[in-house]
């Protein structure tokens, strides 16, 4: 059987290649998509410890993370549509009306 | 686990009204909102929102009678009702009620989705509410979330702006980045305890579990918090998301989530991890000076109001945070009151500012200010006094804020975060005087540009005489205020009644 820290360990590359990817990603939508990543590599783990510790509750967390990553994406991308239309570009670099 | 949800006590709805109230008035205003024909003005659905936030606020207090039960959780022990959790939502119900005085008469004509507007805060309020009763981290998650999504949309609510998409997008990536890193240490607080009880969690760090995977949780989750206070280093997002964002939008955000998140952080802190204070003090200590240093240096450079009052606000985090530096009880307690301080002369300076610039913010530089004194004596009025609350001169809110939580940090023997808190309060007067100096300079040449709401509102002067009522109150009068937040503060820690009494001389 696999051992569990396997699942932990590649919830944490998840996590990081999804971290790195917000950051170095240059267009809205990766950006996004990176940030989903990083919300279903917190699922891994959640079930990887579901499996320790107890099996309800670490697989309904999972199941409120999906519901609330589905909310977050009907909102996010309604965002992105509406600077596309505002500003004809998704390009992060782009987007700088306003600078610190 | 038995899952029979048919015996719920009808406890357990009570112990959520007040998020249950302003959940039906949401709704309420979306379904009228879709049934009414498009030309027809929303303005009166403001009124809806504004009657269920009042209702809210009562049920909160009608909560009280909750606390003679021996019981003090519901819902499976997800939700507590404390004099804490109390004492946060009258004040976030507060600040809705007058973020929505305000909108009403600030909001443009028609064609703006004004219901929808309506309803969003109603909903976020729901979502703010339910973080500061929640015990349980899928709650709280759930509740963070509620009220994000909320907020995200109303950041980018000018849409034809250009800043508008721009905000919304700028603080929704982030937003959501964050919430990420706080999701994560819920997995692995969860992973280290078997947990997701704040009190089952404290019990289970105090007898040992993982330590390093229970200190990476309290890293994660640190994160995810101080990105909702927007306390530096994770502050970047603020200043462009109140340019961007509708000044009445402001006014709730800079104050409602972050009082929500507020409380959270002290939940998070001094329920789950209080076996970890020698970890976390020098941690918020760092935060503290971080977050006041670098947002009063940068407000000093700034031309923009919203900006300026953008990147105060990241420093009155700062100063809020010092307060943790208190051991145990006296934390809380000035945590809490700073709190209300800073929202109730947030809110207001917010208010003016929508009113002076406009809800396009036609005039948002400090030197388009100039001369506000003499062209609309009650607003450059009402601006330079919630002004001075912010600088901390006493009689106002801001300046017993400042008090308690510096007492409490030199209490908790931060003597270095106290001298240069107060230094950098020394420097925060010189940007709040110079707005002020440039409100009460004459207007110069022949066309002084006047206001652009002329005349007042009915419900906006409401908001700014409630918001001016609250910040005179908590200047003169903090007694009562503070008892409440102290006995919040000993609900939560009953074991840490040391020093408690030094604060509540008042």
């Amino acid at each position: 059987m696999i051992p569990l820290s396997w699942y932990l360990i590649l919830s944490a590359v998840l996590f990081t290649l999804g971290v790195t990817g917000f950051l170095v990603k240059r267009n809205l939508i990766t950006v996004f998509m990176s940030i989903e990543l990083m919300l279903n590599a917190v699922n891994l783990s959640f079930v990887t410890f579901a499996h320790l510790w107890d099996p309800v509750k670490g697989q309904v967390f999972v199941f409120f993370v999906m519901m609330v990553a589905a909310a977050e994406a009907a909102v996010g991308l309604a965002i992105i549509i509406s600077v596309f239309r505002a500003r004809a570009t998704l390009a992060v670099d782009q987007i700088d009306l306003m600078k610190l | 686990m038995t899952l029979d949800l048919l015996h719920l006590m009808p406890t357990d709805l009570f112990r959520i009204l007040p998020e249950v109230v302003l959940t039906i008035t949401g709704v309420l205003i979306m379904l009228v909102d879709a049934s009414l024909p498009p030309h027809v003005d929303r303005r009166n659905l403001g009124w809806l929102a504004a009657l269920g936030t009042v209702f809210a606020l009562l049920a909160s207090q009608a909560q009280l009678a909750l606390l003679q039960l021996a019981e003090r959780t519901g819902f499976y022990g997800t939700v507590e009702t404390s004099t804490f959790s109390i004492f946060f939502h009258v004040l976030i119900c507060g600040i809705v009620l007058v973020t929505l005085l305000i909108a009403l008469d600030t909001l443009p004509e028609n064609g703006h989705h004004k219901g929808e507007f309506f309803a969003l805060i109603t909903f976020g309020a729901v979502g703010m509410c339910l973080l500061t009763s929640a015990v349980e981290l899928l709650v709280v998650f759930i509740a963070l979330e509620i009220s994000s999504i909320a907020t995200y949309v109303l950041a980018g609510y000018r849409k034809e702006n250009g800043r508008g998409p721009e905000a919304a997008i700028k603080y929704f990536l982030l937003g959501s980045f964050a919430t990420g890193f706080f999701l994560y240490g819920i997995a692995m607080v969860f992973g280290a305890t078997g947990s997701t009880v704040i009190s089952e969690i404290a019990t289970r760090v105090h007898t040992g579990g993982h330590p390093g995977l229970i200190l990476l949780a309290l890293g994660l989750m640190l994160v995810g918090i101080l990105f909702k206070v927007s306390a530096a280093p994770f502050h970047i997002w603020t200043p462009d998301v109140y340019e961007g964002a509708p000044s009445p939008v402001v006014a709730l955000m800079s104050t409602a989530p972050k009082a929500a998140a507020f409380a959270l952080l002290i939940r998070i802190l001094y329920g789950a991890f209080p076996a970890l204070q020698p970890i976390w003090t020098p941690l918020l200590w760092l935060v503290a000076v971080l977050s006041m240093t670098v947002g009063n240096l940068a407000a000093l450079r700034q031309h923009n109001v919203k900006r300026m009052l953008a990147y105060s606000s990241i420093a009155h985090a700062g100063y809020l945070i010092a307060a943790f530096a208190g051991a145990g009880n006296t934390g809380i307690t000035a945590a809490c009151f700073y709190t209300a301080a800073y929202a109730s002369m947030n809110v207001g300076a917010f208010a003016v500012v929508t009113l002076i610039s406009g809800y396009e913010d036609e005039l948002p530089l400090i030197k388009d200010f100039r001369g506000v004194l003499y062209r609309t004596p009650v607003l450059g009025g009402a601006l330079i006094f919630f002004l001075i609350s912010l600088i901390g001169i006493p009689f106002t809110g801001g300046f017993f804020g400042k008090f308690f939580s510096f007492t409490t940090a030199m209490g908790g023997g931060a003597v270095w975060l106290v001298l240069i808190g107060l230094l950098n309060s020394g420097l925060a007067a010189a940007y709040y005087l110079r707005l002020i100096v440039s409100i009460a300079q004459k207007p110069e040449g022949e066309s002084p540009v006047p206001p652009v709401a002329q005349p007042i509102g009915v419900a906006v002067s409401a908001a700014l005489m409630l918001a001016i009522a609250a910040t005179l109150v908590l200047g003169i009068a903090p007694g009562e205020v503070l008892k409440n937040a102290a006995e919040g503060a000993y609900e939560l820690m009953p074991h840490s009644m040391q020093m408690v009494n030094s604060l509540v001389f008042f």
